[in-house]
């Protein structure tokens, strides 16, 4: 009986202390100023980016390579990018309210994975810029 | 570095062997009891700023009272006797953590802490505690799952990948409005 209990409360603290995790996550990158390059990739209009864009960007972010750091954040949104797409399958039919929240929440793991993508390719930039003023 | 020892046993006595139980629980419940002594240093992280001195006072006393206690009780208990404790009452020593890191998180959330590092350290270190206290209730009610066995060593991994990202990558002034945590993408 006291297994089921602590199961149960831990199952819940659980959720509520990842979303509050990736919400961290999600609200140090709104700080982040876009390159014009990566905002025009990205589609970012404004300060919001479309939650369906996050698995172009998804794709766009495996062709460039990466500092090694940047992929915890990454891995944490991305778990929470596919748990609310299980709760809006499970859940999102019943309220539209639902719906609308998880399609904004969506679009905050999507401004993570916008920020990464801009982030890597200044970063590939700075690698083209190496390679060829060794080459010089 | 226990990932290091457990593997070095694992690998000499065996996984199902008695060293490698005996092992595994003995360095998980240091761990937890370290654990206990970062959640206080996080209290008092963050009653220091609020100006709260004597609630900073309490807590210590609180909390290194906890962890010295059951460090005692767990000393004294004869080896085999103290692995059958734990055992049976780790779920609750982890769920102990779980509590208290929650008390933590409200406290930060009712006092608009907004210092980033501290706040992903204490929701990294509640995922922790949550996940360690769910499974050892689910392997208490389903002892003979051999699965636990791998996903104690995947969510082992947790705490140290995230508490290195945010000392290395999240500049220690970083600060962030609470609201933003709790209600985001407004």
């Amino acid at each position: 009986m006291i297994a089921i209990l602590i199961f149960g409360i831990s199952v819940l603290t659980l959720v509520q202390f990842f979303v509050s995790y990736c919400h961290s996550l999600i609200a140090e990158s709104r700080g982040y100023e876009f390159s014009e390059q990566g905002r025009e990739i990205s589609g970012v209009t404004g300060s919001t980016v479309r939650g369906d864009q996050f698995r172009r960007l998804l794709q766009l972010i495996a062709l460039c390579p990466e500092p090694a750091a940047t992929r915890v954040r990454f891995r944490a949104v991305s778990l929470y990018f596919g748990l609310l797409g299980l709760v809006r399958a499970l859940f999102g039919w019943i309220e539209p309210t639902v719906g609308r929240w998880i399609e904004s929440e969506r679009g905050g793991c999507a401004y993570v994975a916008a920020v990464m993508l801009d982030r890597r390719i200044a970063y590939n930039r700075v690698l083209v810029a190496r390679e060829m003023s060794s080459q010089l | 570095m226990l990932g290091v020892g457990r593997y070095s046993i694992m690998a000499t006595s065996g996984f199902t062997s008695f060293s490698y139980y005996y092992f595994y629980f003995y360095s998980d419940a240091l761990l937890t009891i370290c654990l206990y002594f970062v959640l206080m240093n996080l209290y008092a992280h963050v009653f220091s700023e609020m100006a709260s001195a004597s609630w900073c006072g309490g807590a210590r006393c609180c909390f290194s009272r906890a962890p010295l206690g059951s460090l005692t009780a767990w000393s004294r208990c004869p080896a085999i006797g103290w692995l059958r404790t734990s055992l049976s009452n780790f779920p609750e020593s982890v769920f102990v953590g779980v509590v208290l890191t929650y008390l933590l998180w409200g406290a930060m959330t009712k006092l608009r802490e907004n210092r980033t590092h501290l706040m992903q350290l204490v929701l990294s270190t509640g995922v922790y505690f949550s996940m360690f206290a769910g499974s050892y209730a689910l392997d208490n009610m389903y002892p003979n799952t051999v699965v636990w066995r791998y996903i104690f060593h995947l969510m082992a991994m947790w705490l140290p990948v995230s508490w290195t990202y945010t000392f290395w990558k999240v500049p220690e002034d970083a600060r962030m409005a609470t609201a933003r945590v709790l209600v985001p993408n407004r």
